[in-house]
């Protein structure tokens, strides 16, 4: 979605909103009266892989990392959990990477598939780390 | 008591958001801070379990015995060296709920539908008890008879002829059209 383009007419200058559905992924709040620059998807996760891959991070910003991120209104790129798993691992917070799991899951909602999806992208991440899934703890059951 | 108090007065608020009281009568977790008394102690981080709160600001269980201090020790080596139970010894001592157990279903819903009827029912008693006890006679105005000579009179003063009440009555066939 394009907006904000500027056409000089003779009398009058008017701001036209192109509504373009093309194939590059939407950046996440758009708002057309506003001139700020809006941050992309890939700058988006590649702020928040920062975040979690400071070498000396602590307990508080880890928490406060993931709960401001499920707070968000998105299922957080596998590149960005990984980032956050290795964080629990340097905290030797195993317990926090189950979690981790636990909420992404739960943050998908409806949508059933994303979860394996990220799963499938984090095992060599959780078999490096030795981390085991809900699931295979057998906590995904009441 | 505070526990159930505020548990409702969080599921009004917010389904899913339920925090867990951890004053002296909580059954599983264990820290040293309050014995006596009942009240939280708002200035000292608080668990709670929350669906978009992973991570509370403190864990479940403070205060550690032998075998969990030995544990959290381990949890420093390698997680693969961790069995299945020990891994999910470590996330029971930081959690209490986990994610599914958090959403289970309540059967408060019985409650509240069985209490609706409760006091549909007492009301049907007050009213039938009103109807027979408080009522006045009806008037005499609503016997049948009475009703036949008011719509007589009515068609007879031809009220509403075009759209309305006589405009309904066949005055050829004295029948309703």
């Amino acid at each position: 979605m394009h907006c904000g383009k500027y056409i000089k007419s003779q009398t009058v200058k008017l701001c036209i909103v192109v509504l373009h559905i093309d194939g590059i992924r939407s950046p996440l709040a758009s708002r057309c009266y506003s001139h700020a620059k809006v941050e992309t998807d890939e700058e988006f996760d590649a702020r928040w892989v920062t975040y979690f891959s400071k070498p000396d991070i602590d307990a508080w910003e880890l928490k406060k990392g993931m709960n401001t991120l499920i707070g968000y209104d998105l299922v957080p790129e596998a590149k960005i959990l990984d980032s956050a798993l290795r964080a629990c691992r340097r905290l030797n917070d195993l317990a926090s990477a189950i979690r981790i799991l636990e909420a992404v899951k739960d943050k998908s909602g409806p949508h059933k598939d994303i979860y394996p999806y990220l799963i499938q992208e984090l095992q060599p991440t959780l078999i490096e780390l030795g981390i085991s899934t809900p699931e295979d703890l057998g906590m995904d059951k009441l | 008591m505070l526990h159930l108090t505020t548990g409702r007065v969080g599921c009004l608020l917010s389904k899913q958001a339920v925090v867990a009281l951890t004053s002296s009568g909580a059954r599983m977790s264990s820290h040293g801070h309050h014995e006596v008394s009942d009240s939280v102690d708002m200035s000292q981080p608080m668990y709670w379990d929350r669906l978009d709160t992973p991570l509370p600001d403190r864990p479940w269980k403070d205060v550690l015995d032998s075998t969990d201090k030995s544990l959290k020790q381990k949890e420093k080596g390698p997680w693969t060296a961790l069995s299945k139970e020990e891994k999910i010894a470590l996330y029971r001592l930081k959690f209490n709920h986990t994610y599914p157990e958090m959403k289970r279903p309540s059967h408060e819903w019985k409650t509240v539908i069985g209490g609706m009827f409760i006091f549909f029912g007492i009301t049907g008693l007050v009213v039938f008890w009103q109807g027979h006890y408080v009522y006045p006679p009806q008037p005499h105005t609503f016997g049948e008879e009475w009703q036949a000579k008011q719509i007589q009179r009515m068609l007879d003063m031809r009220i509403n002829p075009i759209e309305g009440f006589s405009a309904q009555w066949d005055y050829k066939n004295k029948q309703w059209k």
